[in-house]
């Protein structure tokens, strides 16, 4: 259920970049800023708002144990040499 | 002189860094390359950024708004702040993960031991390298520009450091950075360059604004009653299909060589947490000034013809020389960024992929390794500067080669994913989505025209465009196809439509004649590929009547290289079982510490 949400928001998230309400739109927000700019610099503040949802409630954890094995190099050396 | 004064001591900084940060090293490639995996969350950040932050964030971005408007931020800040921070979550913690884990410090090592085989590993290797020159050539005549740009006082057309000198400067200070620091200096270099550049956005924004007595607001309110300029406030000539299309490109981000071998320099992978949050806006700090300002330049000085260069004029009109100077070198911070770590990913591939992986440390040693990488820094740095300096008058050739470039590496991605998550994925699959990619990227840049000069409205855009017959542009339909040099009577037709194509507030202000699309492959009524007259970009499946309509070669490119994975992955035998373990079984748990295990 976590991971379907999770993917949903992904998911939601992208389609709000395809903003084509905004396509056309000639109003200024501030008095300055176009409506398109200004959309899409708080779509930037959103993008960081989901990233910081998927390390809270997605963070691969298990990678963090990670250990050194053999080096990759010997790895296929060694198996050359079986 | 001021701004030339500034940026040299900037100069020095960072070349003394590099040099202080070689004191600190180690004789061992790890070391040189990786900076021993030590790097720490901040540093992370800070160099990660800069690794993917070139100068066409600062120069690119504002001249791309000052021709097609606000648009371009949600065609390329946005997406990317949306598509980077993803793939570093996803795919750089695996990366780092399996780096720690095996010892890969490229991705090729990477993909050699995944597949058990040699020879996908040397055809990526190969096809990284093709796609990463250009990118290092271009950061040359970047900063050669800029650095001639910035010395040009006021009124004069002599500038104190002419290119040639200008991309020497640039091209000795990256690679006395890189060749004596490696890594670690890189690294060191990148905290105080994006500080810089990250500040330079907004520092621009306030010091120009105070240049104009009605403010922004009254600019822009001017830029919007014009009606030859008012759709710089919109995304009214921009293509929805393109805009679209270019959420793919960042893709390829995560699969530039220099990116992947920053995820594996952390030191632990909690590094990546903050890394990922903070990317989207850092992204929003540059771009959104720069694009702002791009569009605000189009009103303020119209009719550039080298549109990138807007940022530096105004900043030379309405900044203190002083200040020039050091936003100048927050410019210059983007350009060696990412310069720096282009090279030392060149170098590290060369030295891992190719001169380690065929024999050469067993045979010199490791300390002849790190010789063998400085030694290839300076000739790569040599013969791109050659290259800068032979083609100065084409830089448009190498724009194309990184556009290409760009879509080379997204469309390399599904390779990565199959890689990192599906067990069935087989070395079959990856040779042919990367010989796919290789094909149509040479198909593509074939098919790639030139831009339309915008000063010559009444002539057509390229020399094949010249082949077409000119119909009644009131009478024309589809089937109004004639053959184009070269082409197949089937395949090479061309047709007129009205053109919606963006141009420059002041472009525009001429007469012409409306641009014409160029049809290459046409099955029926549907256009397959088509040209952009304005731009000379390549089209996929244009339906609409717009002629720089149709979806980007980056899309072909993505799934057609995700399909070529699927289907010969599927159509051959899988890898060892040994291997599917080594790669998806649990990783080996962290062994517990002597002491605790002989108290009990």
């Amino acid at each position: 259920m976590k991971k379907l949400l999770l993917f949903l928001m992904i998911a939601g998230v992208y389609f709000l970049h395809q903003d084509n309400w905004n396509w056309k739109s000639y109003d200024l927000v501030f008095g300055f800023l176009p409506t398109g700019l200004a959309y899409h610099a708080g779509y930037s503040i959103l993008a960081a708002v989901m990233m910081a949802v998927l390390v809270k409630f997605a963070w691969p954890k298990h990678l963090e144990d990670v250990q050194p094995e053999k080096p990759a190099d010997q790895n296929r050396d060694a198996e050359r040499h079986e | 002189m001021i701004p030339v004064i500034v940026i040299a001591a900037y100069l020095l900084i960072i070349a003394t860094i590099g040099i202080i940060a070689f004191k600190r090293g180690q004789s061992n490639t790890e070391d040189f390359f990786l900076a021993s995996r030590t790097v720490g969350p901040m540093v992370f950040f800070l160099s990660i950024f800069a690794t993917n932050m070139t100068a066409f964030a600062i120069l690119g971005s504002s001249g791309l708004s000052y021709r097609r408007g606000i648009g371009i931020y949600g065609l390329m800040a946005s997406s990317s702040g949306f598509v980077i921070p993803l793939t570093i979550f996803f795919i750089g913690t695996r990366l780092w993960a399996l780096g720690k884990r095996f010892g890969h410090q490229t991705q090729v090592q990477f993909f050699r031991d995944r597949w058990e085989c040699d020879g996908i590993g040397t055809v990526i290797f190969a096809l990284s390298a093709a796609m990463l020159v250009p990118y290092m050539i271009i950061s040359i005549m970047g900063g050669g520009t800029v650095l001639q740009e910035i010395s040009t006082a006021k009124g004069s057309h002599d500038p104190l450091i002419p290119y040639w000198l200008g991309c020497a400067i640039v091209a000795v200070v990256v690679t006395v950075n890189v060749f004596f620091g490696g890594m670690r200096g890189t690294v060191w270099v990148n905290i105080f360059q994006t500080i810089l550049f990250l500040c330079f956005g907004f520092v621009a924004m306030v010091v120009i604004s105070h240049a104009f007595p009605g403010g922004f607001g009254e600019i822009v309110a001017k830029i919007g009653a014009d009606p030859k300029s008012s759709f710089l406030l919109t995304r009214e000539r921009m293509p929805q299909t393109e805009f679209w299309s270019y959420t793919l490109i960042p893709l390829s981000s995560i699969m530039f060589p220099h990116m992947a071998i920053m995820c594996f320099s952390a030191r632990k992978v909690t590094a990546f947490k903050r890394t990922v949050i903070i990317y989207p806006i850092a992204i929003m700090l540059i771009w959104l000034p720069c694009i702002f300002l791009g569009v605000i330049g189009a009103q303020v000085i119209p009719g550039l013809k080298d549109s990138d260069g807007i940022l530096l004029r105004l900043l030379n009109d309405n900044a203190p020389a002083w200040l020039a100077g050091l936003l100048g070198a927050g410019i210059i911070s983007a350009v060696m960024g990412s310069d720096a770590h282009q090279v030392l990913a060149m170098s590290t591939m060369f030295t891992k992929d190719i001169y380690t992986h065929y024999g050469g440390r067993e045979k010199y040693g490791e300390k002849a390794a790190v010789h063998f990488a400085r030694a290839f820094i300076l000739a790569v740095t040599v013969i791109a500067y050659l290259i800068a300096l032979y083609l100065k008058s084409r830089q448009g050739i190498f724009e194309i080669a990184i556009r290409f470039a760009f879509s080379g590496f997204a469309a390399m991605a599904p390779v990565m994913i199959a890689a990192l998550f599906w067990k069935r994925s087989t070395k079959w699959g990856a040779l042919a989505a990367t010989l796919f990619v290789a094909g149509t990227l040479v198909t593509f840049a074939f098919l790639q025209g030139s831009p339309a000069p915008p000063a010559a409205p009444a002539k057509p855009a390229t020399a094949v465009a010249a082949k077409i017959t000119p119909p009644d542009a009131a009478a024309v339909t589809k089937a109004d196809a004639v053959e184009i040099k070269g082409m197949t009577n089937d395949t090479a037709k061309a047709i007129q439509q009205p053109a919606a194509d963006a141009k420059p507030a002041a472009v525009t202000a001429s007469v012409a004649p409306k641009p014409k699309m160029i049809v290459l492959w046409q099955i029926g009524d549907h256009v397959i590929l088509s040209r952009a007259p304005a731009t000379g970009d390549v089209r996929f499946w244009n339906s609409s009547s717009n002629p720089a309509g149709g979806y980007m070669t980056v899309v072909p490119m993505v799934f057609g290289s995700a399909l070529c994975m699927i289907v010969f992955s599927l159509l051959t035998r899988p890898p060892s079982r040994k291997t599917i373990e080594k790669y998806f079984g649990e990783p080996k748990p962290e062994p517990e510490p002597a002491i605790a295990a002989s108290a009990r």
